[in-house]
């Protein structure tokens, strides 16, 4: 008895208050970035933003998680309610399920696995049913428009970001994301003999259309502005999530931030070197990673926020156009690109 | 045989999967009979990684619930079919469907009896992969683009064919609609885009 304890309930223990910690951490984390969103977005617009709850503002998502939690949740009379109430838990579920296999630091992933990558490729193509169970079973015209808008525009870019990372993981030989990190240490500011510029030697630089693609396929992707059509807040309401109120959509909500961090925090493992340190000096050596790591991802959702405050939106055809016409053959190309490179100079 | 955790949940995936495979069929609403199956694939999916195919796994995923389930769930949520009326109509076909079951019962069953008297076949299927070397996705990899290359390349073209053959049938140049075409437009010029006119007063042009 005790030895299958020690055995099978003590890793099961631990495995579950990791998980229990990264998810609070997430939370904070998401009702930070959310305020920061804000903060940018009314910065650009010489407005002041958030700045009431709290000291300047700081409690603001903790307010709008409270007045989402009380208010009475509607639900239409014709909508499907299971699925209408399923909905927003599969968004929001799948989402964070994805984060378990994030690497936050060396060894620090709650799952190491050798398929890391396509792992998140595979539940982030789920995420679609989220949107597209809500749209349908909210039983109306406009939410059933919106999501399979979503839907389309969702699939087209993952298209786009699957040759990306099939690039990605041609440079380093495995689906596993520490290993991919850990190949960023050796790159090409090592060749061309600056050891210490250890940014240089991250992916970014080598495989700069493909970051480029992935940055911009990955707003596409989490419906973010430019390419939030399907929410439009000036001209639509909400897409899939016109019927939606209260906690559901709170699900909702918080399923596409968290969404966006992943995609923020696979932009930094796949081409910013994940924890890795950018400069190979001893006192920057010694911060721990986790903190690189999260330097680099609040600066890939700055970059988000600013995104979102000063680009103008597509039209959804030019949005199709970009996806199919524009990235999907240039990425194919890349792919090519760099696996006959890779095989005539032997590089890896 | 599994033992411990593995077959507590060996026996959760596949007691949900057999449940929401007879769910498939028993649902009247077609939309729920789609996600039950797309359930049907998920806790598949979890079965492959019990058995350490993860790879497999991870592609059933991908392509069996993000794509091939959503499209299924597009077509029966856009056409307006009457599906009450056409599961009345199809108790016509349980004999045939009865049989076609029971065919591939049989199969199975010659499947497994023969694999149990050729011994290359089991050779073939049971080939232990060298795990501390190669990990599952290698493995795979190697077999698939050495000695099945060929095969591998058929089919590819085969898909190929079939997706060209439906954006043939399905593409209809309609004539005048205004279409954006960018590079017309990029290629613009300020000579091909403004034509300066001498306005002459106390008249138009």
């Amino acid at each position: 008895m005790h030895n299958s304890f020690m055995t099978w309930f003590l890793p099961f223990l631990i495995i579950v208050g990791k998980s229990l910690l990264l998810l609070i951490v997430l939370l904070l984390l998401i009702a930070y970035l959310l305020y920061i969103d804000r903060k940018v977005w009314a910065a650009v617009q010489l407005r002041r933003g958030p700045n009431v709850v709290g000291p300047w503002g700081l409690l603001q998502s903790f307010a709008d998680l409270i007045k989402f939690i009380i208010k009475e949740p509607v639900i239409p009379a014709g909508a499907n309610k299971g699925v209408f109430l399923l909905a927003p838990f599969v968004a929001a579920g799948l989402a964070l399920s994805t984060w378990a296999v994030v690497p936050v630091s060396y060894g620090w992933a709650i799952a190491d696995i050798n398929v890391g990558l396509l792992y998140i490729f595979a539940i982030s193509s789920l995420e679609v049913y989220g949107v597209i169970m809500g749209g349908w079973a909210s039983n109306s015209k406009y939410p059933f428009l919106g999501a399979l808008r979503s839907t389309a525009q969702m699939i087209s870019y993952e298209v786009s970001i699957g040759f990306v990372m099939v690039t990605v993981l041609l440079c380093v030989g495995s689906l596993n994301l520490s290993d991919i990190v850990l190949a960023q240490n050796n790159g090409l500011g090592t060749w061309i003999g600056i050891p210490f510029a250890s940014f240089l030697d991250w992916h970014w630089i080598n495989l700069f259309p493909m970051f480029v693609i992935f940055f911009i396929s990955a707003l596409a992707e989490t419906n973010r502005p430019p390419f939030d059509l399907v929410e439009a807040e000036s001209e639509l309401v909400a897409g899939h999530m016109v019927e939606y109120s209260s906690a559901p959509y709170m699900l909702f909500f918080l399923g596409e931030y968290v969404t966006i961090v992943l995609m923020c925090a696979m932009i930094t493992i796949l081409f910013l070197g994940g924890w890795l340190s950018p400069l190979d000096i001893g006192w920057l050596n010694r911060v721990p990673g986790i903190i690189w790591f999260f330097l680099k991802v609040c600066f890939l959702f700055f970059m988000f926020a600013i995104v979102k405050a000063f680009v103008a939106r597509y039209r959804y055809d030019q949005l199709m156009r970009l996806g199919w016409k524009v990235f999907l053959p240039l990425s194919l190309t890349m792919v090519i690109i760099t696996a006959t490179f890779l095989k005539i100079t032997g590089w890896r | 045989m599994l033992t411990g955790p593995a077959a507590v949940f060996f026996y959760f995936f596949s007691l949900i999967m057999v449940a929401s495979a007879v769910m498939v069929v028993a649902v009247r609403n077609p939309v729920h009979s789609v996600l039950f199956l797309i359930l049907t694939f998920f806790n598949a999916a979890a079965l492959f990684l019990l058995a350490g195919a993860e790879f497999l796994a991870m592609i059933l995923l991908i392509v069996y619930v993000g794509a091939v389930a959503i499209l299924f769930l597009f077509v029966v949520m856009m056409l307006d079919v009457g599906f009450i009326e056409l599961r009345r109509r199809s108790f016509k076909y349980m004999p045939i469907g009865v049989l076609i079951g029971f065919l591939l019962l049989a199969e199975l069953i010659i499947i497994f009896l023969s694999s149990s008297f050729s011994s290359k076949f089991s050779a073939v299927v049971s080939a232990p992969i060298d795990m501390v070397t190669r990990s599952n996705t290698q493995a795979l990899g190697d077999v698939l683009y050495t000695d099945y290359a060929f095969y591998f390349e058929v089919g590819g073209i085969i898909l190929l064919v079939a997706m060209i053959g439906v954006i043939v049938l399905t593409l209809h140049h309609r004539t005048g609609i205004k279409r954006q075409s960018i590079a017309e437009q990029v290629s613009r010029t300020s000579e091909t885009a403004i034509e300066i006119k001498k306005v002459e007063s106390n008249k138009g042009i």
